[in-house]
């Protein structure tokens, strides 16, 4: 029985977010340029590692679910600067 | 990782804060508004801080709620909460990409109160437990992120500093129910180190359907509600996978292994769609319509992974102390934060009655779990955890049990049947189970679970 899946972006558009200033993770795509595993690639459930060509990573903070998933991933030292958005913002589930 | 929330701000004798309270509690989640709850009632000035807009908004978990702790803390709870429906109907299910093999239990004792277990979306259901902390006299804090533990230069935490202007407050006891990533237990140097090996990833998708459909669908009738649990639907990723019935939704999804999710080809929301691709989930999520996409930590390791309870000023509560049963069978976590966060408000009143709010003045934290299911359970399922993400279980016993019963119930006329000990021999071996331990494996489940 198949249907078609729904684009990621379609996907995305099912969550509220308060987006605020301040990116609350930062990730130094000098640093993973030296990294082989890429794990939070495959990981992150909000698809927000995405590969560059020259082996680094671009990020976006914008949609994230604060889950923690990438920094507890990351092996490397300094790549990935975690903290929680400012009160109020970020993530604001109407389920959960 | 680097994180500006790793240290503790030291504070030097007679610093003040913005404002005091007897107890701060971190983290407006189940096991927060319950800790606020009981503080307050007991007479205490108590803050409940909440990082998101509202109690709730960043929570996320597969579904249901087993309500029966409640009955010690709000008397008739099912009254007022916030239920989708009530659970009379679990299962669990074995399954390979194109078997499943399904233990199906329903009761009609629990369509009724007391009740066993509901579903509930937590938006709703964290912001009415943490109303009535409010309404039993806690001062309730939303859109406020505790950024840092104030400790004093004995390195007995005094408080907390938050990310609003002006935003220090001292605190005789900090009660720490800041959920799985616990930057408070951290800071406190109280989490032990290999987080990142006990941890899963759940994520969920919330499909809309109707009502008469979902009733048609799961065989039930009016409120009442279907839990199913399943093992064998995560591919080579080590976890399991879920779905429930809401009123007028369903939530689907799967728990994954970290490290191994990590390493995969395979992205988690595909991982879903395999699941809701697979012959006996299909039909039953057929044309649900995305209405929430949802991800969260989950602290599967259980009693082993546990940090120290209790510091001098602070008290660890719910999955910040990796309090959450992840058992195969089980996924309950909601109960076991209530729980300890009730506990947690009692120690505390306690202790700020004695005005020892030292490690030892909180221990009777430890005694009242001890003495109750919180972490009698967990200490009797202390291996489950392991058991249930070897190898053995997720990648080999799921495909045997289904090769086993199916040829059980498949006729084989003229060839005379075979008997179950042939059958069991012959699925082992075909999965690379040797008996022993296969042996091995049902003695150390039952010494877990039995
Ligand atoms: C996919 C999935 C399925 C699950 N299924 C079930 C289930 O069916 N039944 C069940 O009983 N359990 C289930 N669980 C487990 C359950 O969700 C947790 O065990 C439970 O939510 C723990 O409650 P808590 O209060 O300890 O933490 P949380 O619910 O995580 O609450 C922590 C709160 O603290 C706040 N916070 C964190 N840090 C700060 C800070 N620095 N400052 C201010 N606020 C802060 C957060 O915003 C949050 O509100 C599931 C979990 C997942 C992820
Ligand atoms: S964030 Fe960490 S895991 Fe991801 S690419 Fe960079 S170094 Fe590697
Ligand atoms: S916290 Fe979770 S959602 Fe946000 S970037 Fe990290 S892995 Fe992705």
């Amino acid at each position: 029985m198949h249907y078609p899946e729904s684009s990621f972006e379609d996907r995305m558009s099912t969550v509220d977010f308060r987006v605020g200033e301040r990116a609350h993770i930062e990730v130094d795509s000098d640093i993973c340029r030296s990294c082989t595993t890429k794990a939070c690639v495959t990981a992150c459930p909000a698809n927000l590692f995405v590969p560059t060509g020259d082996g680094g990573i671009l990020f976006n903070y914008e949609q994230c679910f604060e889950c923690g998933t990438c920094y507890l991933l990351c092996d490397k030292e300094g790549a990935i600067t975690w903290t929680y958005p400012d009160g109020g913002d970020g993530v604001a589930f109407r389920k959960g | 990782m680097a994180s500006p929330m790793s240290a503790p701000i030291r504070v030097s004798h007679g610093e003040r804060g913005a404002a005091g309270f007897d107890v701060v509690v971190v983290g407006a989640g189940p096991a927060g508004s319950a800790a606020a709850l009981e503080l307050a009632r007991a007479g205490h000035h108590v803050a409940l801080i909440e990082r998101g807009a509202f109690p709730g908004a960043k929570n996320v978990y597969g579904g249901v709620v087993y309500g029966r702790i409640l009955d010690e803390l709000i008397p008739e709870w099912w009254e007022q909460a916030p239920v989708q429906r009530w659970v009379t109907r679990r299962q669990t299910m074995m399954m390979t990409p194109t078997q499943s093999m399904t233990v199906d239990f329903r009761t009609d004792a629990w369509r009724e109160p007391p009740y066993n277990g509901a579903t509930a979306h937590r938006a709703q259901f964290d912001a009415w437990l943490a109303g009535k902390a409010e309404e039993a006299g806690a001062e309730l804090i939303t859109s406020t992120v505790v950024t840092a533990l104030r400790v004093d230069e004995r390195g007995h935490t005094v408080g907390v500093r938050t990310d609003r202007a002006d935003g220090d407050l001292d605190a005789r006891v900090v009660i720490a129910c800041d959920g799985v990533n616990s930057f408070l237990a951290k800071q406190a140097g109280l989490y032990p180190e290999g987080q990142l090996e006990h941890t899963t990833l759940g994520v969920k998708e919330t499909l809309s359907l109707p009502r008469e459909t979902i009733n048609e669908r799961f065989g039930v009738r009016g409120t009442d509600g279907v839990d199913i649990e399943m093992l064998g639907c995560t591919g080579a990723i080590p976890g399991g996978g879920f779905l429930y019935t809401n009123l007028d939704s369903v939530s689907v999804g799967v728990v994954l292994d970290l490290t191994a999710l990590g390493k995969a080809k395979k992205r988690p929301e595909e991982i879903v769609a395999d699941l809701k691709r697979h012959p006996s989930i299909a039909p039953l999520v057929r044309g649900g319509e995305l209405v929430e996409y949802a991800a969260h930590l989950i602290p599967e390791g259980g009693y082993q992974t546990m940090p120290k309870l209790a510091g001098d000023g602070i008290l660890v509560t719910g999955d910040a102390a990796a309090m959450c049963l992840a058992a195969g069978i089980w996924l309950e976590g909601v109960n076991f934060a209530i729980g300890s966060g009730m506990y947690a408000g009692r120690a505390a009143a306690h202790a700020l009655s004695t005005n020892d709010t030292s490690a030892r003045g909180l221990s009777e934290y430890r005694k009242l779990l001890r003495n109750s299911f919180v972490l009698a359970d967990h200490r009797k399922l202390a291996g489950a955890p392991k058991l249930l993400m070897s190898e053995r279980m997720q990648q080999r016993y799921p495909g045997m049990v289904c090769d086993m019963v199916e040829n059980l119930f498949q006729v084989t006329n003229p060839t005379p049947k075979p008997g179950i000990g042939r059958l069991l021999r012959r699925s082992a071996k075909a999965h690379g189970v040797r008996l022993r331990e296969l042996a091995r494996d049902a003695v150390s489940g039952f010494r877990s679970y039995g």
